[in-house]
């Protein structure tokens, strides 16, 4: 049985080498189809497992509470500041009101410059408790991070992200340097005690589109903050002066188990919902963010299969057509072969054959360029970054970062589905074959 | 004398639209063992209807078709096929190999086909070789066919059809496509085989290789018009 099927395997090869770029050419409709199932499959499961890895990082135990800014005209407060978000009280309520809660960190953060020496940077001020390194996995790489003493004693110290202390000191160590930071007229000097890792970007949250950038964060105790800047925040932005009061940007609480996550988040809203008529806040729960986030990556493998079904449905046609015209020319072969003996059966082998061993082929070397995806995607990104660097930094850094994944599955299903295609293209014209009357076929010029 | 062959009342009946074209009308024959027979007639005659029907190529619409011992005549297309490929040798006028096999690989044809569809062993190939070497193609044994000439193209024919060690030779115009000297060889060789035993039917419009045979049967009209041995 093997043995016949080898040597079926090997007529076929014979007949399809009789005709090297015929043969070439019908494969290669199949052979794009497989490669490019394999490389949009690679690129899509990389576009998601970044996002995942991003929602990952939020934490799956988390909850977060993001203070939102109502739309204009909705505020309370005197027409150009406006009072949102979540207030101390709310911060106290959560503790209090929700029981799988362990952990709860506050945050304020505001955008603004810094200034070491002659060097000026734009950075996002951040105050926290000390809690929010453990929350955020912050490395520190220098120094340390805030303590609580920092919290407690109002004190003016800071820790910089990795891209902020490059910004402010080059290459030398901050630890131990002076940052000016300066607020609503008012400038403050901090210490640096401490210096985190470089880390990569998180999902959106909160609404915003864009990911969250962490590498300009500057950390300052939660309660220097307030004391320093205060809750109202006056920023003036082209001409006109914009300000706003808000007391926590964020409170992200941790539970216990990831199943108490849903429950918590419906406590909290029903904490806050009382409070917030205006719907200033957002209760965003990363594991929900995940589902989507894997229902999207499944909506997007559904539409590549289709895609991917298409063009192998275009190669398969091709595929006939080129059969087609084999057998026609091969109706005296076909004679020959029914005179001596060949059954139809044996004709609609010999055929079928043919037509699975060229798109078998075809699948095969589609599979080894499939392979191809991730040293080109390597090679395009340096590619850019060396050449054209103005066109580089603006593409978005799901691009940038992108590191395509090869699914086995998309490998196995698309090798096999070029298989079928062979056998559902090839049938029809294996079965002419075999139809034809041997007399006819003999006689045939 | 066991019968190789033999035929009842053979009709043959084509549907040409409306029209029953009627190629055979009743033919009745017998061909004994180590017959060698020319069948002769003007086309349309029915000489290759009957030929095809001998052939295991098609069946008849009525009469009986005995070939060697077994009736051919209401078998299935699968059991044709393997009545073609055990009992039957054939030679056509246009040798008929395929063109992107060897010589050695058309001699072996009929072996792909063989019931139960066996691997060649290696007894299969010695046989092909003994073949090649009888009808003196040992030395070309890797050629393909449009390396060979006409003469040669007909003499793998011939071992081909020896292969399977067939019941009736059927020979379609063998020496219609070579030049007198070259198809003088070739029936030297089914002279020879003939000689040696074997059953051969051939189809010929020329006189002076329809002498060779052992007899002749004339047809015209779909019907057996004419018997004649040779010499005589």
């Amino acid at each position: 049985m093997i043995a016949r099927l080898i040597s079926t395997i090997r007529l076929g090869f014979k007949s399809l080498m009789l005709h090297k770029l015929r043969s070439g050419l019908a494969m290669l409709g199949i052979m794009i189809g497989v490669t490019a199932v394999i490389w949009l499959v690679a690129m899509g499961e990389g576009v998601s497992y970044q996002a995942q890895q991003q929602i990952k990082d939020l934490g799956a135990t988390n909850v977060i509470v993001r203070s939102m800014k109502p739309s204009s005209g909705s505020a309370t407060g005197s027409s150009f500041i406006i009072e949102y978000g979540l207030t101390r009280d709310d911060y106290q309520r959560i503790l209090e009101g929700v029981p799988s809660i362990r952990r709860a960190v506050p945050m304020r953060e505001i955008k603004g410059d810094a200034r070491a020496g002659s060097r000026e940077s734009e950075i996002q001020l951040l105050g926290v408790t000390p809690d929010y390194r453990d929350m955020n996995h912050l490395i520190v790489e220098r120094g340390r991070f805030l303590s609580d003493r920092d919290v407690i004693g109002e004190e003016n110290v800071c820790v910089l992200a990795a891209g902020a202390a490059t910004n402010l000191f080059a290459h030398e160590n901050p630890v131990g340097r002076k940052i000016e930071i300066q607020f609503n007229g008012k400038s403050d000097v901090y210490k640096v005690v401490g210096q985190t890792a470089d880390r990569t970007p998180s999902a959106a949250i909160g609404g915003s589109l864009a990911g969250r950038d962490f590498n300009t964060d500057v950390y300052i105790p939660l309660t220097t903050l307030r004391l320093r800047i205060g809750d109202q925040v006056i920023t003036s932005r082209s001409g006109s002066r914009e300000g706003e009061i808000v007391q926590l940007s964020q409170i992200t609480v941790t539970v216990g188990e990831v199943e108490e996550v849903e429950e918590a988040a419906g406590i909290i809203e029903i904490l806050l919902e009382k409070y917030h008529p205006l719907g200033d806040y957002a209760v965003v729960v990363p594991s929900e963010l995940l589902r989507q986030a894997e229902m999207l990556r499944m909506m997007f493998n559904v539409l590549l299969i289709l895609i991917a079904g298409i063009s192998l449905l275009v190669g398969g046609i091709g595929i006939m057509n080129i059969m087609l015209a084999t057998v026609t020319e091969r109706t005296r072969e076909i004679g020959i072969r029914r005179a001596l003996g060949a059954t139809q059966e044996d004709v609609i082998i010999q055929f079928l054959a043919e037509t699975i061993v060229l798109s078998a082929a075809g699948g095969m070397i589609g599979v080894v360029f499939g392979f191809g995806c991730i040293p080109v995607t390597y090679l395009a990104q340096t590619g850019l970054e060396r050449w054209l660097p103005e066109v580089w930094s603006t593409l978005p850094t799901t691009i940038r970062d992108l590191q395509p994944r090869i699914a086995i599955w998309s490998i196995i299903a698309s090798f096999l589905i070029s298989v079928g295609v062979g056998v559902l293209f090839g049938l029809y014209p294996a079965r002419r074959a075999a139809m034809m009357d041997p007399i006819e076929a003999l006689r045939h010029e | 004398m066991r019968m190789a062959a033999e035929f009842e009342n053979l009709e043959k009946h084509y549907h040409l639209g409306d029209v029953v074209v009627k190629a055979l009308r009743g033919v009745t024959a017998a061909f004994p063992e180590g017959d060698f027979v020319a069948l002769m007639g003007s086309s349309g005659s029915g000489k290759s209807t009957l030929l095809n029907l001998l052939g295991a190529l098609d069946r008849p619409t009525h009469g009986r078709y005995i070939l060697g011992g077994y009736d051919v005549s209401t078998l299935s297309d699968r059991q044709l096929s393997q009545v073609r490929n055990q009992l039957i040798g054939f030679i056509f006028q246009s040798y008929n190999l395929i063109a992107q096999y060897t010589v050695l690989e058309n001699i072996q044809v009929p072996l792909q086909y063989r019931p139960g569809r066996p691997p060649i062993s290696s007894r299969d190939r010695n046989r092909c070789l003994d073949l090649a070497e009888q009808v003196g193609l040992s030395d070309r044994l890797d050629h393909r066919p449009y390396q060979l000439s006409g003469g040669q193209q007909q003499r793998v024919a011939i071992a081909r059809a020896l292969l399977n060690d067939p019941e009736i030779i059927l020979a379609d115009e063998p020496t219609g496509n070579l030049d007198s000297k070259t198809g003088a060889e070739i029936m030297q060789i089914l002279g020879k085989l003939n000689r040696e035993g074997r059953t051969i039917i051939m189809v010929t419009h020329e006189p002076d290789i329809a002498e060779q045979a052992k007899r002749q049967i004339y047809m015209r009209d779909g019907m057996i018009a004419g018997e004649g041995i040779f010499p005589g």
